[in-house]
């Protein structure tokens, strides 16, 4: 009876988890997109028209990363081919300007995805040429990169299909450049309809507590109601919790979009179990802190004592010179003079053993060459710039385990 | 195998055959009855002869011109020799934008009657290049399988304007070309126009390599048939002899049975219609036809009851050809009595130098069957067979009837040239048929004829095993394949097949019509984008349809405001077709000031004024640099667009440049259009040179248009000799005035009332003031009415686009997003923002690096009361604020060194951060 409802509990877990992972992996789109209403409906009508008047458009989708523009338009493809008679009516072209990196790629592209494969190349636009055919709708994801294409010569001819009495197309353009229209050529940029959806969120902290809620909440359709009833009120108590608040409040600082807190929801969310039924603050507050974490910092926490006294030779340096470069050889005076009068506890090295340790540091780019031409210039002697923030090194020497006083006294003591 | 004289590259030597006849007294000008051509150095001679389908030395090799010839004539010294043509179109010669009108994929060998009165029907006879088998396919039939390169075939006629079906009568009747009569008869049925079909697929398979011992025969005999078509006819009749001296007396029976079956009035009746077919001669040759075959089908049923045995197949092959061909082939027929009953031939006809040499060559026949198998080319060994195949038959002329006889001949001629000819023509014989059998009835009784004649030619075979081969013997297999294929075909076609039955087996398998006579090839198709199911909605209110009058795609009824550039170019293009010259023009202006739009117009309306037969035809052609990957494509893509031909961008550039600087007979002025001329422009200049070049020639009948957007570009970009070439004919497009603007929506919209007075004029001013784009202009018109839609649940709206509504579109459009960014970004980016500004003071430069800018960050947190952000997270921030190009960052290898920038003015940030916080 115990183990058969354990197992029950087991499942639940599981479906929960799946549930959620779907909203926070971007693998299910939302019923509706939060916060960008008007958008929709701009999107929504202007690509109806397009499938239904056939009526040519070009349309510009812009917002910074994470904003939810693939999103917006994936919703209103969904919604627009819901439509009936639209359903059959439009054919899709999806671009992407990583991907397609230049014109004869996305020609090839547009060729295979229209079902076009017998022709070559510079066809497709004779073809799009009828106005009787489909409406095509033409995706271009990171629509910036295409304007490097040589000529800009597809954007061109994908505009003036869409400005002249041929097929009807829509031309979607999505990128995070706000500055897209200026890199876009001046007869190219005259084709374009010069709209522009700007997706930029104005939420409030309010509203960024309230969808963390939702995105954490289960839907109605759950089917076990009581752990549903559980789940939820857990939900909500921890979202009234204090310091749950806190953790948002720096990230809602940080960023507002809504991938960096599905990040932060998903590793909290990985802690639930069977045993460990609800989201409980200190999971939230443990995945903020990995989220949150010094990349940097971790790596010194990595590093030999050596290794670790190289990093505070060239602080000194950085701190002496007033962060103009240093070469090996610096340092490793620097490093001696620390042994000759304050080292009590480390040993002496000799200097391949500290050359290998800082070709080590420069391995881990935590120093940077400043030369281009390497070849030329003995190793010892290459300029280098430390890759690092007087923070970061202290806040690595007092988390590093068992690090010698006399190196952290030497860290912490002006001009070495 | 070479095709036509030109390719060898020799002089051709022209000289006028027979006698004159006084064509024109006052003028001085004599007709001819035919023409002898010869290459220099080769005795070959080919004779053309009013009524022969010619080709004449155009601009393409490959293609030389189509035409029927009327009559010759010249002058009294007989240097000029001059010919008068009915021309024939190829596809590739008709104007790139009409070759829709076709509405389906033109046949490889198709042309079309011309029926447009711009070019001259008068040409130099020395530019003929030799002749050609022309044949008529009626409307609703296929064509032939491809295969017999040398037909071309005729469906439709074209008048500048549309495709027409083209009437039969215009292929068979040639009134105006029949010379007067000559009253001494030379040989008259021959000097007729209507010899042409003689000379057809045969002649043309012996034209290029002529057998020297045949041709030194014909060459020695000094009348002037002795020509190479001559030159193969006795060779056919060379084979003929030589099988008949193998008859054997079943052969010689079965031929009997089938001459008596033969005898039917309508036969005769034929008969003396070619023999009378003279000028005289009232009755269209349609009418006489629907006549005759009626008779014959009446006598053949009567016939075919009687008999168990029916008429030759013959005389199926007889009424299925137009008249003309059956007429025209009388007289050959007729010529070939005397060697083989020289007495009967000789009392109805006056022995004519062809029949005595015919007579005189028979005496050698197995030496002729040697040069005249010599004479076909290795590929077309059935030929050999057909031949011998039928010449069995011959010996029908053996008895008296001599009237029968020649009918039987003729069509014993026509099936002969049939088989030569690909067994496609079978095909087309139906189709003839189905066209000129003028009832239902008769179609009945024709495939009641059929049924007959396949009895009777089984029988036949049967006969003749010895000649035929095993597989030709009708079998159930051979005709259950047979229709199987067929059934694909049109509905008339199967029916045939039905009623040909026995017929189509006897044929070989193998010369069954293949059925993918599908004319387009799908190398060059163009696919098209599956078209929609569902038709587009029509615009519902008045909102919907000034949106879809306000679209840039929309054709507008007129072009305002460009009335006086649009004259120039009208001008200048007009002036140019007018006079056959050519000429050189540039067009600048940004963009969406009308550059295009305007020339288009010009072109439509020359195009009208063509139709209506105010100025010559011309052909329009355009090019975008843009829509193309390499500049060099231009050339390919011109001479795709008037020929037809797809070719590589240096031989393009050779035929151009051939075809520009040689003269042609009936060449059209082509209007070039060159859109955006800027991407043309290579290391060397060539293309530019050359598109400049061409319409300086003499004979190219040339314009050429070129737009690009700056002014200078002449200057600035091409070389001294590209740019002289160009010339100084420039005309510059201003960017519209608001008052433009203004008429320009006002004329597009036609009386349809949606938009206030004073939204219009705003929209206007703001373009106007901005960059005088037509296109920005419409492009926020259309905003603005959706706007109107979407705020029009309000219930002071009017349904007008107003102010308001228009004010909402120009923000949208016109706006920066830059300081919403800022506004939206969230508060570490605007902190960071803050301590770039603050770095950037301290440093009192516009650069920074992360590291700079991170301590001031700090700082700047610290004095916020927020909790200080780590160097990943400064990082990440900076990233969003550069992917945005909010901040302008170097390479993110850099990690801390990497330099900062603002895309902005610091105002501006300092404005959008200020507006955040109050």
């Amino acid at each position: 009876m115990c183990t058969l409802s354990r197992q029950r509990k087991g499942s639940i877990h599981e479906l929960v988890q799946m549930i959620l992972r779907e909203r926070f992996c971007h693998q299910r789109l939302p019923e509706k997109p939060v916060g960008m209403e008007s958008q929709h409906k701009h999107l929504l009508e202007l690509l109806r028209r397009t499938a239904v008047h056939g009526e040519s458009n070009s349309v510009l989708i812009v917002g910074p990363r994470g904003s939810g523009k693939t999103m917006l338009l994936n919703c209103v493809l969904r919604e627009l081919l819901e439509v009936k008679d639209v359903n059959k009516n439009v054919l899709p072209v999806h671009l992407n300007g990583l991907l397609q990196t230049d014109d004869r790629i996305a020609l090839k592209e547009i060729t295979r995805q229209l079902n076009l494969e017998n022709v070559v190349g510079d066809k497709v636009f004779v073809s799009v040429k009828e106005s009787s055919s489909r409406p095509v709708l033409f995706i271009l994801d990171e629509f910036d990169l295409f304007a490097h294409h040589k000529n800009q010569t597809l954007l061109y001819n994908l505009l003036d299909v869409s400005q002249s009495a041929q097929a009807p197309v829509a031309v979607i353009g999505l990128t995070c450049r706000l500055d897209v229209l200026e890199l876009l050529e001046k007869r190219v940029k005259s084709r374009f309809s010069h709209r522009q959806i700007h997706l930029l969120s104005s939420l409030s902290f309010i509203q960024y507590l309230d969808n963390v809620r939702s995105q954490l909440s289960l839907p109605q359709d759950f089917p076990d109601t009581k752990f549903y009833d559980e789940w939820n009120d857990s939900i909500k108590t921890l979202c009234e919790d204090q310091s749950v608040v806190d953790v948002l409040q720096r990230h809602y600082n940080s960023s507002k979009d809504f991938r960096s807190l599905h990040l932060l929801l998903m590793l909290a969310l990985s802690r639930v179990s069977a045993s460990k039924p609800a989201i409980k603050p200190t999971d939230l507050l443990e995945a903020s802190r990995v989220c949150m974490v010094d990349s940097k910092a971790n790596i010194l926490h990595g590093l030999s004592i050596l290794e670790l006294c190289l990093i505070i030779a060239m602080k000194h340096l950085n701190d002496i010179y007033e962060g103009e470069p240093f070469n090996f050889q610096m340092v490793h005076n620097e490093f001696k003079k620390f042994l000759q009068r304050k080292s009590h506890s480390i040993h002496n090295f000799d200097k391949p053993v500290v050359m290998k340790a800082f070709e080590h540091l420069q391995q881990l780019e935590l120093i940077k060459s400043m030369d281009s031409s390497t070849a030329k210039i003995q190793k010892e002697y290459q300029l280098m710039k430390l890759l690092l923030d007087h923070s970061q090194i202290m806040e690595a020497l007092q988390k590093y385990p068992q690090c010698p006083t006399d190196v952290k006294q030497w860290a912490m003591s002006a001009f070495g | 195998m070479v095709r036509y004289f030109t390719r060898l590259r020799v002089r051709r030597i022209y000289k006028w055959g027979g006698r004159p006849y006084i064509f024109d007294r006052k003028l001085k000008s004599y007709g001819f009855e035919y023409l002898n051509m010869s290459v220099e150095g080769q005795e070959a001679v080919t004779t053309v002869t009013p009524g022969q389908y010619i080709l004449i030395e155009g601009n393409d090799d490959e293609y030389p011109f189509v035409a029927k010839l009327l009559k010759f004539f010249g002058d009294e010294s007989h240097k000029q020799k001059k010919a008068l043509v009915q021309w024939f179109l190829r596809l590739s010669e008709v104007p790139q934008n009409k070759k829709l009108l076709l509405g389906r994929s033109p046949h490889p060998q198709e042309i079309f009657y011309y029926l447009g009165r711009a070019c001259d029907n008068e040409i130099n006879a020395e530019s003929i290049l030799g002749t050609v088998h022309v044949q008529h396919v009626p409307e609703d039939t296929p064509f032939p399988e491809p295969g017999t390169k040398d037909t071309l075939y005729v469906k439709l006629s074209w008048d500048t304007k549309a495709f027409n079906v083209l009437d039969p009568v215009l292929m068979q009747d040639t009134p105006a070309s029949t010379p007067p009569k000559p009253a001494l008869p030379l040989f008259p049925p021959c000097a007729s126009p209507t010899a042409t079909p003689v000379s057809r697929g045969p002649v043309r398979r012996a034209l290029p390599t002529p057998d020297p011992t045949v041709m030194r025969r014909a060459g020695s005999v000094s009348d002037t048939r002795a020509t190479m078509s001559a030159g193969k006819r006795s060779t056919l009749e060379a084979e003929s002899i030589h099988s008949a001296s193998k008859l054997s007396a079943s052969k010689i029976l079965s031929a009997k049975r089938r001459g008596s079956a033969a005898d039917t009035p309508g036969v005769r009746k034929k008969l003396q219609l070619s023999i009378g077919a003279s000028p005289g001669k009232k009755m269209t040759r349609a009418d006489v036809l629907c006549e005759l075959l009626d008779e014959e089908m009446e006598s053949e049923k009567v016939i075919s009851l009687k008999l168990s045995s029916s008429v030759s197949h013959s005389l199926q092959h007889g009424c299925s050809l137009s008249p003309m061909r059956s007429v025209c082939k009388t007289p050959n027929g007729q010529r070939r009595f005397p060697w083989k009953l020289s007495s009967i031939s000789l009392d109805r006809l006056s022995p004519t130098a062809l029949g005595e040499q015919d007579f005189s060559r028979a005496t050698t026949p197995s030496r002729r069957k040697e040069s005249a198998m010599a004479i076909r080319e290795p590929a077309l060994g059935v030929l050999a067979e057909e031949d011998s195949e039928d010449s069995p038959m011959q010996p029908i002329a053996l008895t008296p009837r001599s009237k029968r006889k020649s009918a039987q001949l003729v069509s014993l001629r026509i099936r002969k040239q049939l088989n030569l000819l690909d067994n496609t023509q079978e095909l087309i014989s139906d189709g003839d048929d189905d066209c000129f059998v003028p009832s239902k009835k008769d179609l009945q009784s024709s495939s009641d004829e059929e049924k007959t004649v396949s009895e009777e030619e089984t029988r036949g075979r049967n006969c003749k095993t010895s000649v035929r081969t095993p597989h030709k013997t009708p079998s159930k297999k051979a005709l259950q394949s047979s229709t199987d294929e067929e059934k694909s075909e049109e509905e008339t076609v199967v029916r045939k097949t039905r009623g040909r039955n026995g017929k189509t087996s006897a044929r070989t398998p193998c010369k069954t019509p293949s059925k993918k006579v599908t004319p387009s090839t799908p190398r060059h198709a163009t696919p098209s984008i599956p078209s929609r199911t569902v038709p587009a909605r029509q615009p519902g209110n008045i909102l919907d349809e000034a949106r879809a009058r306000l679209h840039v795609s929309s054709v507008p009824e007129s072009l305002p405001c460009r009335e006086q550039e649009f004259q120039d170019i009208y001008n200048f293009v007009e002036s140019k077709v007018m006079d056959g010259t050519g000429g050189c023009m540039y067009i600048s202006g940004v963009p969406g000031t009308g550059k295009t739009a305007t020339i288009h117009e010009v072109i439509r309306c020359l195009q009208h004024a063509s139709d209506m037969d105010e100025i010559p035809t011309f052909r329009f052609i355009e090019i975008n640099g843009m829509k193309m990957t390499d500049p060099h494509q231009a050339y390919v893509q011109i001479l795709q667009k008037l020929t037809d031909q797809k070719v590589t961008a240096d031989h393009a550039a050779a035929l151009l440049e051939k075809r520009f600087s040689n003269p042609a007979p009936k060449k059209e002025t082509t209007v070039l259009l060159v859109d955006e001329l800027d991407l043309l422009w290579t290391r060397k200049q060539n293309v530019m040179y050359n598109l400049f070049d061409w319409p300086t020639r003499r004979h190219a009948r040339l314009v050429v248009l070129t737009i690009a957007n700056t002014m200078d570009l002449p200057e600035r970009i091409m070389i001294n000799r590209v740019a002289s070439r160009l010339g100084l004919t420039r005309m510059s497009f201003q960017p519209y005035s608001f008052k433009q603007l203004q008429q320009i929506i006002t004329s597009r919209l036609n009386k349809v009332k949606a938009f206030e007075e004073d939204a219009l004029q705003l929209v206007s001013r703001k373009v106007a003031a901005l960059s005088g784009d037509a296109r920005r202009c419409l492009d926020i018109c259309r905003r603005a009415t959706e706007i109107c839609e979407h705020s029009a649940s309000h219930p002071s709206s009017t349904g007008l686009v107003r102010m308001s509504h228009v004010m909402e579109a120009l923000d949208e459009m016109f706006s920066s997003s830059y300081i919403t960014a800022i506004g939206c970004a969230s508060l570490q980016e605007q902190l960071f923002l803050r301590a770039v500004i603050a770095e950037f003071r301290r440093l009192g430069l516009e650069e920074a690096t992360f590291q700079q800018v991170f301590v001031q960050h700090r700082a700047l947190s610290r004095v916020e009361g927020l909790q200080p952000i780590s160097v990943s997270e400064g990082l990440a921030v900076c990233q969003r604020l550069g992917a945005c190009r909010l901040l302008l960052l170097e390479a993110s290898r850099l990690d801390m060194l990497q330099r900062v920038r603002l895309n902005v003015s610091q105002d501006d940030v300092l404005y959008a951060l200020k507006a955040v916080r109050d």
